[in-house]
């Protein structure tokens, strides 16, 4: 996201150069004098929320009950780590654990089988292809909420209301459309000669799907793997309904703990703040692949 | 970076015709591959854990919501269409989907600007990357903690919470009186002021020289200024000078119109000196309540505190009341999602040829034109799909408005999304009526659902 704008943008502006008069010219420059402030006060904007939260996770509830957390500039004696002691001898680890739990498992399962779907839809012949594909299309947006009523029900049925398995299961199934639909749109980019030399030679298909189709693959399993992993780990809908206590994740622990949002601060500070560390690592780490997942899911 | 983004294309063109009832066919598969792919019993078993998935926990859900929102909160006894009627006539489920259409209205058209002012000013900028990576963050963060997030933001004391503090910080430099609401004069015989038009004046004319002491009464302990110091008489020297002050001493004692030692000064407020109706200085009091006009010319003038000292101190606007809890979510959805419509965008201005910008600048177009007319038409493809993915965001949204929302806000902030998990699971334990609203969210996503799929086959045709 960066190559293109950079060059970009000095071609942007200087072109019409040679042409213009001074005046025009000094026009320029204020402009973009007054775009650099502007870009700068708008950056601020968008990172003080988040440096606010942290700010806050660092003090006691009596100092954020007493005043703001830019105080802390005149009186950094008063930050303390004694919230996230505390959170962490709550138990609250346990839920961080939850969330991994339930995350892990269901990145995997959704690249192996969305991987297998995508494989048959791009390279496999077989009736009704085209319109089955067309069907996970148009399951791509379909809102969460339609299932939480039937699937309540049908694990209650089945036992697993509650569990962590049921969570998964879940998740993984909602997560499909959208992983089919972009690993097979990068599956048909694979160059036609390589797997049909692989069948030439007898490779069966699932030896030709793990060993050519799949490493060849990588970067959109890799963009794929980031989303749904942050898109799992961040959410809270689906473990409010599914998860009971013993199994919660973060999110639906910390959401417990917002009725009492002033004198709980303590806790949810930290706990927000914990909850968010490992999404943006990943985000930091793979944002370039962040980014490819999101534009090839929607631009497409 | 783009250049993968743009969608892998298919390998090798179409070479057949394909049976297939209908020319879009999604896949443009080599017609060689006929011949030498698996048997459709290898395809089938490649597709069965995601058919079965998908079938079982989407395509059955569907089927049963549409038939459980037939029936009543039991499952028992059949209501027809009776649980959509209550979704158009309850009055809170009403002030539900009048919330989803300003969302639907108002978050899409914000999102979609600010991402294309930011994709345009980024190219202005050398640390690009940077700002991108900043505005870009919240995506990676949870709507759980986003919540938290602006709900510390949107604090309604000014000295907690960011946004009234920058309001009220903002306020106060264009109008910088301190407000003592309910405060007034000492009255009377002895007192040297009297009230007039809700503010302050003196009596008499007075001159420069001669100490103006202004006595209040009244001053609640919420309102006195944390910083506010002992009155001092005012001492001589040059220009009109007095006092303010709060002629109360605590514990009792003190005479009345005289600054007596434990009576605090009135900071903040505002001073004119006035000569024939007409407003001749202003002077604002300081910690220990002494004014001085300075540079006033000589004479005589009477003293008046105006009306604006005594009302209410600016203390920010309430966002998280029943009135302002929409918009405020609605700006923590925009902090969300600005960065999503940035990179998009910018990436759709990356692949707009230089040369047709270049050329209508030589014919003489400015910016704004080039930008206006060039610029946006060929961006539309993308702001359009920017565009519809924040219409289908705004009509699930549910975890921000949950989080956000005190409790005994979110009647008046109710979404459609979150009211399904209210009537079904929060308490409700309505199931028949939360499928209905369930089937309800599904009906508002399906004309998306369809462009979708018309402009996947277009684009595959």
């Amino acid at each position: 996201m960066t190559t293109a704008t950079a060059t970009a943008a000095p071609a942007g502006l200087q072109t019409g150069a040679p042409r213009r008069g001074l005046a025009s010219k000094i026009v320029d420059r204020v402009g973009s004098g007054v775009v650099q402030v502007l870009m700068v006060l708008l950056g601020v904007f968008w990172l003080v929320p988040t440096i606010g939260l942290f700010v806050v996770s660092l003090r006691t509830v009596d100092v954020n009950n007493a005043e703001g957390w830019w105080t802390v500039f005149t009186k950094p004696a008063e930050l303390t780590i004694k919230n996230y002691s505390d959170l962490l001898a709550s138990g609250f680890t346990s839920s961080f654990w939850n969330t991994v739990a339930i995350t892990v498992p269901t990145t995997i399962l959704v690249i192996g089988i969305a991987a297998m779907a995508a494989y048959a839809f791009a390279w496999m012949e077989f009736k009704g292809r085209d319109s089955l594909f067309l069907v996970v299309v148009g399951l791509l947006i379909v809102p969460i909420q339609i299932a939480l009523i039937p699937i309540a029900a049908m694990y209650g049925g089945m036992g697993i209301f509650g569990s962590i398995p049921g969570v998964v299961l879940f998740h993984t199934a909602f997560g499909l459309p959208f992983a089919i639909f972009l690993l097979r749109n990068f599956f048909v980019g694979i160059p036609a000669s390589l797997l049909e030399a692989a069948r030439m030679d007898g490779a069966p298909e699932w030896k030709i799907f793990v060993s050519v189709v799949f490493p060849l693959g990588k970067p959109a399993i890799a963009s794929l793997g980031i989303f749904q992993f942050l898109w799992v780990w961040n959410d809270m809908l689906i473990a409010l309904v599914f998860a009971n206590p013993e199994n919660q994740p973060m999110t639906k622990a910390l959401q417990s703990q917002m009725r009492q949002f002033g004198s709980n601060i303590d806790i949810l500070s930290s706990g927000a703040f914990l909850s968010l560390i490992i999404p943006l690592i990943l985000f930091f780490a793979f944002q370039r692949y962040f980014v490819q997942g999101m534009m090839a899911g929607s631009v497409k | 970076m783009t250049e993968r983004l743009d969608g892998p294309a298919p390998a090798v063109p179409r070479e057949e015709e394909t049976s297939r009832g209908g020319a879009s066919g999604p896949a443009d598969t080599p017609s060689t591959k006929l011949r030498l792919g698996p048997s459709p019993a290898v395809a089938i078993a490649f597709l069965l854990p995601a058919a079965l998935l998908l079938g079982v926990w989407v395509v059955y859900p569907i089927v049963y919501s549409l038939f459980r929102s037939l029936f009543d909160a039991s499952g028992t006894g059949f209501v027809g269409l009776g649980n959509y009627a209550t979704i158009f006539t309850d009055g809170n489920m009403l002030t539900t989907i009048r919330n989803n259409l300003i969302w639907v209205v108002v978050a899409p058209i914000v999102v979609t600007t600010l991402g294309l002012i930011f994709a345009v000013l980024t190219e202005r900028i050398r640390w690009a990357t940077a700002f991108k990576l900043i505005v870009f963050m919240p995506m990676a963060v949870s709507l759980m903690a986003a919540g938290v997030i602006f709900r510390l933001v949107y604090d309604e004391a000014p000295d907690k919470g960011v946004a009234n503090a920058i309001l009220t910080t903002v306020h106060d430099t264009f109008s910088s009186s301190q407000g003592y609401p309910e405060a007034r004069p000492r009255e009377g015989a002895q007192s040297a002021v009297a009230a007039q038009n809700g503010g302050v004046v003196t009596k008499q004319a007075v001159q420069a020289g001669q100490p103006v002491l202004v006595p209040i009464v009244g001053v609640k302990p919420a309102v006195m200024p944390k910083n506010a110091q002992p009155a001092k008489a005012p001492t001589g020297g040059g220009g009109l000078a007095g006092t303010v002050w709060f002629d109360f001493t605590p514990g009792g004692g003190g005479a009345p119109n005289q600054v007596d030692s434990g009576e605090k000064g009135l900071p903040g407020m505002t001073v004119e000196a006035v000569k024939d109706g007409q407003v001749a200085g202003t002077a604002t009091t300081a910690e220990d309540g002494s004014f001085r006009f300075e540079g006033l010319p000589a004479g005589s003038y009477v003293v008046r505190l105006p009306q604006s000292n005594f009302k209410a101190a600016y203390n920010g606007l309430t966002w998280l009341g029943p009135t302002l809890i929409t918009p405020a979510i609605i700006g923590a959805f925009v902090w969300v999602w600005a960065g999503f419509a940035m990179v998009l965008i910018a990436a759709g201005l990356a692949a707009i040829p230089r040369d047709a910008l270049e050329a209508a600048r030589i014919d003489g177009a400015t910016e704004w034109q080039v930008f206006r007319r060039i610029t946006i038409p060929l961006l539309s493809p993308v702001l359009l799909v920017v565009f519809v993915t924040m219409i289908i965001n705004t009509l699930k949204v549910f975890d921000l408005v949950f989080i956000i929302a005190p409790s005994s806000v979110q009647p008046q902030a109710n979404v459609v999304a979150l009211e399904m998990w209210r009537v079904a699971f929060g308490g409700g334990n309505n199931q028949g009526l939360g499928s209905a609203l369930a089937i309800f969210l599904l009906i508002l996503v399906l004309p998306f659902m369809i462009m979708n799929i018309r402009r996947f086959r277009r684009e595959n045709a």
